[in-house]
């Protein structure tokens, strides 16, 4: 077991997972420090969600280890594990916020189960979290009262609720306009610097990602493609990186779905 | 002919195995369950908010429903009773039907319809929408935060739904016999009195309700727990456990009936 005072936060080694028969992961080691900002790229269905999932012990790896804080995530028990995310907050990729719930209560949910702080204490605590992520006024709505980028912001408050290490971020500019979208990011880089987080962003959008992050992970085919510091990205002549970076349609990854030969398959052959 | 026999053979054997599967699923699901009641149990609160959507919401569906089958089986009791020269015995007759059977049985059919539909709708949607996800990373277990009180909810709900049911029939039945067919008043209360035994009959239709309140809630929290996170997922789901829980409540119904009603005669 590593120690507490080690700098790794996070550490993947030689993980593999699979769905049934079909792989995703094979064979995965990487290392977050405490407080980096690290993006996980790729391509849809390259095992990047599949990777939070294993941080965060929602998922169990068929083989290797996944510490975190230096526990062995997949042996923890029930406990042990809640006792593990308490220190771990999670944006889902569409917020998650509890639909029956108003913003002030879905933001005060955590601190209702998991502390005993009286009711005065938690309220001020809620509007200290929703004045971060410039949602007070919006405390009264309901979920569905509000749009997009608003519900990430809240849940957003709510995942830092307790103050956690570590901070996973499912796709968080997914279906956001450019404005959320650079309001998600600053939060993101100042929650990580005010709390002193580790992050993991697992993300698609390169623009905002490269200004926010201090390394890029790419997945591809299961595998670490590459390891990188974000300014490399723009300048790297890796053909996978352009046609993502550039998102060209075809190429490391083929536009068509594979297939038997076209033209006999319209000869009906 | 010898392939389509293979995969005929093949296909029954995966049904078989599937429907198993889901069984032994089921069970693991229900030890989970009852291993989280005691924290469930502890919070009554939310207990009590689940009362309210599952069975206080249903308390109208219920007693309206309750009032109709009272009326058709007073209608339908006189017309035979009336033959025999017993009619006055239509209080006894309605309230046993009442009491022992269709109060426990058709409350359990309409919280199944009403209810149980609702929750299994509700618990998918929050699996589709990560709202589960996000609340057991927030290292809150959502069988015990989500599922319990909804499962236990059904089960406080069902025997008072199912008294309320029949206190409805009876006044219908006596609305129909009384009123309108003139039938002798304290005839008819006071041979229900004498007739309606309370260890035997209700306590009877007290313990089918219970019965029933803990199958109807159990496979309603189970649907939804394991609905495929899609549309057709939720759909086919809330089917299922309207289907399944119906089922199960008339051969549950079926099994009661025989172990309590054997040999009193």
């Amino acid at each position: 077991m590593t120690s507490f005072h080690e700098p790794e936060m996070i550490a993947l080694k030689d993980v593999c997972f699979s769905y049934s028969d079909r792989p995703i992961l094979n064979g995965i080691d990487l290392t977050i420090k405490r407080g980096e900002i690290i993006a996980i790229m790729g391509g849809s269905g390259g095992g990047k969600t599949t990777l939070l999932g294993l941080i965060a012990g929602r998922l169990k790896p068929q083989s290797g280890s996944v510490l975190v804080n230096g526990l062995e995530v997949p042996k923890l028990r029930q406990t042990e594990l809640y006792g593990l995310r308490r220190k771990i907050g999670m944006l889902f990729q569409f917020g998650a916020l509890f639909t029956d719930l108003n913003v002030f209560d879905n933001v005060a949910f955590p601190y209702r189960e998991q502390t005993n702080l009286p009711e005065e204490m938690i309220r001020t605590l809620v509007l200290l979290k929703l004045e971060a992520v410039g949602l007070r006024g919006a405390k009264d709505l309901m979920p569905a009262e509000l749009s997009g980028g608003m519900a990430r912001r809240v849940a957003l408050a709510r995942a830092v609720a307790l103050d956690p290490s570590v901070m996973l971020y499912d796709e968080p500019f997914t279906g956001l306009d450019p404005i959320s979208v650079g309001i998600i990011g600053r939060l993101i880089k100042r929650l990580n610097r005010a709390l002193g987080m580790t992050s993991v962003i697992v993300t698609h959008d390169l623009n905002e990602t490269l200004r926010l992050v201090d390394r890029v992970v790419v997945l591809s085919q299961g595998k670490i493609h590459r390891d990188m510091a974000p300014e490399e990205i723009r300048s790297t002549d890796d053909p996978f990186i352009r046609q993502f970076a550039d998102g060209l349609p075809d190429g490391p990854v083929p536009f068509h779905y594979p297939g038997h030969d076209y033209w006999s398959e319209l000869m009906g052959q | 002919m010898s392939a389509y026999f293979i995969r005929l053979i093949s296909a029954l054997g995966h049904l078989v195995t599937s429907r198993i599967d889901r069984l032994g699923l089921a069970a693991r699901f229900a030890g989970l369950l009852l291993l989280s009641l005691r924290i469930a149990l502890g919070r009554l609160s939310l207990i009590f908010r689940e009362v309210y959507f599952s069975g206080v919401r249903s308390l109208s569906i219920v007693a309206v429903s309750g009032l109709f089958v009272g009326m058709v089986l007073a209608v339908q009791g006189y017309e035979v009773l009336q033959r025999y020269g017993s009619a006055e015995s239509l209080g006894v007759i309605v309230a046993l039907s009442l009491v022992r059977e269709l109060g426990p049985v058709v409350t359990a059919l309409l919280f199944a319809g009403r209810a149980s539909s609702a929750v299994t709708a509700e618990i998918g949607l929050m699996r589709a929408t990560e709202q589960l996800a996000a609340m057991d990373m927030m290292a809150v277990d959502p069988i015990s935060r989500v599922v319990a009180p909804r499962f236990l909810a059904a089960i406080f709900s069902m025997p008072f739904l199912a008294a309320i049911f029949s206190t409805a029939g009876v006044i219908g039945a006596w609305i129909i016999g009384v009123k309108l067919i003139g039938i002798d008043d304290g005839a008819f209360w006071s041979q229900m009195q004498a007739n309606v035994d309370v260890r035997i009959d209700v306590l009877n239709g007290l313990v089918k309700s219970i019965v029933f309140g803990t199958s109807v809630g159990l496979i309603s929290v189970f649907e939804g727990y394991f609905a495929a996170p899609t549309a057709e997922g939720i759909a086919t789901a809330t089917t299922r456990t309207v289907v399944i829980s119906s089922l199960s409540v008339l051969l549950l119904d079926l099994l009661l009936t025989v172990m309590m009603f054997r040999g009193l005669s």
